[in-house]
């Protein structure tokens, strides 16, 4: 039913719908940066289509892709005719998008999460601030390459004796992502998602508490002399 | 009380002597006010050992006080996150001496499964913890067992921090249901 919005879409946009796509029913419309506030626009405002309800807006990171680093998405749907539409466009890095926050509302800070997590900035956005992370924070981290254990405390953690804690607290409780051998599974080596599940597909072994213990020193020592190193040719 | 030493007896003109620090700890330990720092789901467990079935009142810790300067315990009840750090730090600081720290269920003593950018992996990297409650959420059980155990290190006057244990299961015991009903 959706498939009747991708047309008129393609016929009203030509050339910059770059291409469409209807995988599980779900209509996709796969639209050129510079026609993407375009696209949004006779999505909400355009008589047969009326989207007026705003569902999400997010951005996928491919760090791997040449041409266009990021996809953004923008999932409306009509209270008129129950239609339900994604428009897709890709962002290189630094390039701006233009916003949609004048359109729904809701996009406002839909967008802001994007520019937080992803920092996408989008044109002409009314308040583009963090929403969620605090402004002393650097970089992105829904980006893919944000080192996955790298915190950026507000408070320095206190370094005291009695940090150091009894069992069942320690590097072997909560979920175990400290085992997870991730080196091996950035390699593509490993696919396991949780050491439980490897255990019991005969995958691998989980590492023990103090491989897992050497590993994260080992990450924590490589990082911290990367820090001066970094330190050292800024001054 | 510490150490009791009774004089006279054999009438009714008896006196008791201890010390005064013993006394002072004794009455410390019995009316403990609670300043609630509430984050997430663990909640739900605080509000049920606050309620009358499990009723914290017996211990005398019933009374929340949500300001800082008239509390004596910080309960730090879930995920604290960074953005928050700041924000329990500087209410601990600003509770009066003596004051106390527990630590409630697994995130706020170690972060739990929130193992990445966002979460402080123990409220005690931020702030000094006396008991930790390990569980996702801990039973009112275990909560009432931690106040118990901070109970005893205040009689003591020991600071060091300590860990509830798991429960010990009694097969059997009176009360228990029975497996299998409901």
């Amino acid at each position: 039913m959706s498939q009747a919005v991708v047309d008129r879409l393609s016929t009203e946009l030509g050339e910059r719908i770059l291409e469409t796509s209807d995988a599980f029913g779900e209509h996709e419309a796969t639209v050129a940066a510079d026609a993407w506030v375009e696209a949004a626009r006779l999505l909400k405002e355009d008589d047969a289509l009326q989207m007026d309800h705003f569902i999400d807006l997010t951005a996928i990171d491919y760090p791997e892709r040449a041409s266009a680093r990021f996809d953004v998405t923008l999932t409306t749907r009509s209270s008129v005719s129950g239609q339900r539409v994604r428009l897709r466009t890709r962002v290189k890095e630094g390039e701006k998008l233009g916003t949609v926050s004048g359109l729904w509302m809701g996009a406002n800070w839909a967008e802001r999460e994007v520019y937080d997590m992803f920092g996408i900035e989008f044109r002409d956005h009314p308040d583009l601030r963090r929403i969620l992370l605090y402004e002393e924070f650097v970089g992105h981290p829904l980006r893919k390459d944000y080192p996955i254990d790298k915190a950026q405390p507000l408070v320095p953690y206190r370094e005291v004796s009695d940090i150091v804690k009894l069992p069942p607290f320690g590097i072997e409780e909560g979920q175990p992502f400290a085992r997870i051998d991730w080196e091996a599974r950035l390699a593509g080596r490993d696919q396991q998602v949780s050491p439980a599940i490897g255990v019991q597909q005969g995958q691998r072994r989980t590492l023990s508490d103090s491989e897992a213990a050497e590993q994260i020193q080992a990450r924590i020592d490589a990082r911290r002399a990367a820090e001066a190193a970094e330190e050292g040719s800024g001054k | 009380m510490g150490q009791l030493k009774v004089i006279g007896g054999g009438g009714e003109d008896v006196a008791v002597t201890t010390r005064l620090s013993d006394l002072l700890q004794w009455a410390r330990k019995w009316s403990l006010f609670q300043y609630p720092f509430v984050t997430a789901c663990c909640g739900m467990e605080f509000m049920s050992t606050a309620a009358p079935r499990y009723d914290i009142a017996r211990f005398g810790a019933e009374a929340p006080r949500f300001s800082p300067r008239q509390s004596d315990v910080l309960w730090v009840v879930g995920t604290i996150s960074q953005r928050q750090g700041p924000v329990v730090r500087r209410i601990w600081e600003q509770m009066a001496d003596p004051k106390w720290v527990v630590a409630f269920g697994t995130c706020a003593s170690c972060g739990g499964f929130y193992d990445n950018y966002t979460t402080i992996p123990g409220v005690d990297k931020v702030i000094p913890v006396d008991v930790y409650i390990p569980g996702c959420p801990p039973r009112p059980e275990a909560v009432l067992d931690a106040l118990m155990l901070l109970q005893d290190k205040i009689q003591a006057n020991d600071r060091r921090p300590v860990v509830v244990p798991p429960k010990q299961v009694v097969e059997n015991a009176p009360g228990r249901a029975k497996e299998g009903g409901s």
